[in-house]
């Protein structure tokens, strides 16, 4: 802990209240994936963590360190832009991939889609 | 006074995220299909990500910052790369 003591309140106060809430979605997130009974249920909450949990945390680093180094510090934003274009990417990947075990299981289910 | 809130919230913060990977973890073991075990990873790789930019914040270093930014995109290569591999069978064609 070098220079989170030399900050102002009001910005302490704000990154504490982000960085909370941030953790708590991505909590939030993983139990439900835990709990939720079935496959397609399961694939919501962790969005909770990839969207707002990343975008709270981020949002906190880069209160925190724009207040430490006295400038704008943007480059936490290449890891909100990443996380936004790649997880609808890989969660469509793997719901085609499931969608397609769960038919080949089922023939009578697979030969009357296809 | 607030600044001992922020002390408290970077306490707080990593024990909820590890708190958040171990429930991913323990739907990696017992997830019932493949695709369960694969989503719990991906799960997992982003509160890992979570967890090393909270550290960073209370380390104020940047070098936590790059990596963030590796594990993120370990984590869509590998995610992407499993999703693949259940889709058909092998990963490069």
């Amino acid at each position: 802990m070098t220079g989170v003591e030399t900050l102002s309140p009001v910005v302490s106060a704000v990154a504490a209240v982000l960085v909370l809430l941030g953790a708590g979605f991505a909590l939030i997130g993983s139990f439900g994936l835990l709990r939720l009974p079935t496959f397609y249920e399961r694939v919501h909450p962790p969005t909770m963590g990839t969207t707002l949990g990343i975008a709270l945390v981020i949002g906190a680093s880069m209160l925190v360190f724009s207040a430490l180094e006295s400038r704008p510090v943007l480059h936490e934003l290449v890891i909100a832009v990443f996380a936004i274009v790649t997880t609808p990417v890989t969660y469509v990947l793997l719901l085609r991939a499931a969608i397609r075990r769960e038919k080949a299981e089922r023939p009578e289910h697979g030969a009357s889609a296809r | 006074m607030s600044a001992s809130l922020l002390g408290i919230a970077l306490v707080a913060a990593p024990i909820m995220l590890a708190v958040a990977m171990g429930c991913a973890a323990a739907r990696l073991i017992i997830g019932p299909r493949a695709q369960d075990r694969v989503l719990a990873l991906d799960t997992m790789y982003v509160d890992a990500m979570l967890l090393i930019l909270v550290f960073g914040i209370r380390d104020g270093s940047a070098l936590y910052f790059e990596v963030a930014v590796v594990i993120a995109m370990l984590g869509f290569v590998s995610t992407a790369a499993l999703a693949k591999f259940l889709l058909r069978g092998e990963v490069i064609e």
